[in-house]
């Protein structure tokens, strides 16, 4: 068996002069849940579909269970559930009836079908809607039976496109909670692309930011924040009780100048009543001894850990600076 | 409709439980499982049953064919008295006797098939792209071209019942009020018109799938398919006459310039679908057509007046049946083409 169960090498998508996907490498080992993060037009489900020889590749293969997809969809189809990017059902066919064509498309007898359908509406929570029209489903609804119609022809890899997109916030968190105990139970391979970051943190084994078509970095949230914070790693936010009178003002300035000149201090950013700095050490008390020192009131500290938010807007500062 | 699919899977059910405890055998149990072609091949006939679509057009279609029926029977007998009492073929005459209020049956044929055809394919494939559909079935172990086959085939399954129904109908109809049993000779003739008619009807249906295919939304090719219907009907008969009209050979032209003018003519005419079938149609319905071009003296000298055989009638409409059936092929392949490789996005 594979080492990876998805391995995309090189893979490189051309619309006319627009490069989508640009000689992207990405390897998912067998039972991981892997985030695939990225602003819209990133080329995140450009690259899904390839995955699924949904649309071909200028260069570069794709291998989706060994098999590759770009010559051989049939196959890899049959072992990958995806869950398209606002998914559509038969509006006139109950919920019931949209699970059944599937999992009578993927060769299972009507009889094991329909028991398997019924039991897979149960457990994403759509038992009692079952006998309802798929067109009076609301969002989080189609979702959930988007996911159950993934599930039902028990794939090895399930590849969810935006799961999340337009859900309210409670749903995606039921959402979400669902993706990771089927998956988990059944030791699925679950890729999904998402621009929301804090919701993927929560699940995904590991990350991949992938940004005009290529992979900026890869890993779990904290081998992400070395990668693109290796030059500050720690970072404090300090609340001031910012003065009113001009006096007091200029304490403000000499305060960020003090602090500047302190050893290990990297960056000193001031916005509105807060105080970002950016450390290369550990050098809290000094900190905490300048503002003091310089008569500024402190009202909080906050030693913060970077999650995917600043890695992102991290990661877009830079490609604006580079411009 | 819920209750039907309760009916269905009772039935399924029962069906299971029968093969499991008559057999026990798990042979039976895998006849059961339908390629996926099969499988969207019986959803579309049952989506194009419970259409309204559908049942507004056979309804219409239905009316019109008792109409024309009704017309015929009411002046057969006229028929039979102007005509050569020689002439055998009187129950064909059901197809193609009228007294000028309604058209015959196989002229409303001719009119309604296309827009039986465009209207059963105008949003095969673009309306589930649009639904986001699409993108879910193509992404199940389903090869593409089976899509485009299942929508393509059965449109026509429907097709074909709903003609073979009907045009058994005016026979049965036509049986029954004139007393006069049909020859194998009439009633072969008929089955052949009525495939013919399908034949016709799915040119149309493959236009209009191309044209689904082609644009994104179900209204650009509804009306592309009805405008090219238009045009074929109304505009290029214009057309025709207004060329003929400038290449009419002088007074002075000898008879081979005239003959090839007529064919010339002729064959501008036979680019239309609705010229090749109701050519075919004409010599199927009514076996003393002889040519359907022009036949100068020498040719008809010593020929006996009568009707030919079918044999010799479907000879004499071969050609344009290959026509229709090389249109159709045509378009299918045009949808291919573009369908094949194409991306497919959700929504």
């Amino acid at each position: 068996m594979d080492r990876y169960i998805i391995e995309l090498i090189d893979l490189t998508k051309v619309y006319g002069t627009f490069t989508a996907v640009d000689k992207l490498n990405l390897a998912i080992p067998r039972g991981e849940i892997y985030g695939l993060l990225g602003p819209n037009g990133a080329g995140k489900s450009t690259a899904i579909l390839m995955m699924l020889g949904l649309t071909e590749p200028i260069s570069g293969t794709v291998n989706v269970c060994g098999i590759n997809s770009t010559t051989n969809p049939i196959e890899v189809r049959r072992k990958v559930g995806y869950l398209p990017e606002d998914v559509g059902f038969y509006e006139d066919y109950t919920g019931l009836e949209n699970l059944v064509y599937t999992a009578r498309l993927n060769s299972i007898p009507p009889v094991e079908a329909e028991e398997k359908a019924m039991s897979l509406l149960e457990r994403v929570g759509l038992k009692d809607e079952a006998g309802k029209k798929a067109g009076k489903y609301s969002r989080g609804m189609r979702q959930r039976l988007g996911l159950a119609d993934v599930l039902i022809k028990s794939p090895e890899v399930i590849i969810l496109d935006e799961p999340t997109l337009g859900i309210d916030p409670k749903g995606v968190q039921e959402l979400l909670d669902l993706i990771v105990r089927l998956s988990k139970e059944e030791g699925h391979t679950v890729l999904l692309s998402s621009h929301h970051l804090h919701q993927v943190q929560e699940i995904c084994d590991r990350v991949g930011l992938i940004v005009n078509g290529k992979l900026i970095a890869e890993g779990n949230i904290a081998s992400l924040s070395q990668q693109l914070f290796a030059d500050e790693p720690l970072s404090l936010e300090a609340g001031l009780k910012m003065p009113t009178q001009n006096n007091d003002v200029s304490r403000v300035e000499n305060l960020i100048e003090t602090l500047r000149n302190l050893e290990g201090v990297m960056k000193v950013n001031l916005q509105g009543n807060e105080l970002h700095i950016g450390c290369s050490q550990d050098n809290t008390e000094k900190i905490v001894e300048a503002i003091i020192k310089n008569g500024v009131g402190l009202s909080y500290l906050n030693k913060k850990e970077y999650g995917l938010n600043e890695i992102y807007n991290r990661y877009f500062e830079e490609v604006n600076n580079s411009r | 409709m819920a209750g039907n699919l309760q009916n269905l899977f009772a039935r399924l059910k029962e069906k299971g439980s029968q093969s499991l405890k008559g057999n026990g055998s798990a042979g039976k149990r895998e006849s059961e499982v339908l390629s996926p072609f099969r499988v969207i091949v019986s959803k579309e006939i049952s989506d194009h049953i419970r259409s309204w679509r559908f049942i507004i057009l056979l309804a219409v279609i239905a009316m019109a064919c008792l109409g024309s029926v009704y017309v015929a029977v009411a002046n057969i007998g006229e028929a039979l008295k102007s005509d050569d009492p020689e002439n055998p073929f009187i129950f064909l005459k059901l197809f193609t006797v009228s007294d000028g209020t309604l058209p015959p049956f196989f002229v409303f044929v001719s009119f309604l098939g296309p827009l039986l055809g465009i209207s059963m394919g105008f949003d095969a494939i673009n309306s589930e792209q649009i639904k986001g559909t699409l993108s879910r079935v193509l992404a199940q172990p389903v090869h593409r071209d089976n899509l485009l086959n299942a929508k393509f085939t059965a449109a026509l399954y429907v097709i074909s019942v709903m003609f073979f129904a009907l045009g058994f109908l005016v026979m049965g109809v036509g049986l029954i009020v004139t007393g006069l049993p049909p020859t194998a000779g009439e009633f072969l003739r008929v089955v052949f018109f009525i495939i013919i008619s399908i034949f016709y009807v799915s040119f149309w249906l493959n236009l209009s799938i191309l044209f689904s295919v082609k644009f994104r939304q179900p209204a650009t090719s509804a009306l592309a398919g009805i405008a090219t219907w238009l045009f074929f009907t109304v505009f290029y008969g214009i057309i025709v006459s207004v060329v003929a009209k400038a290449a009419a050979p002088s007074e002075t032209a000898t008879t081979q310039q005239v003959v090839s003018y007529q064919e010339f003519i002729l064959n501008l005419l036979r680019v239309l679908p609705s010229q090749l079938f109701s050519d075919a149609t004409s010599t199927l319905l009514v076996p003393t057509v002889r040519s359907l071009g022009p036949l100068t003296m020498e040719q008809v000298v010593g020929t006996i007046p009568g009707p030919l055989p079918l044999g010799q009638s479907l000879l004499l409409v071969w050609p344009q049946i290959t026509g229709l059936i090389a249109a159709t092929i045509l378009c299918f392949i045009l949808s291919y083409l573009s369908f094949m490789r194409r991306e497919v996005r959700s929504r």
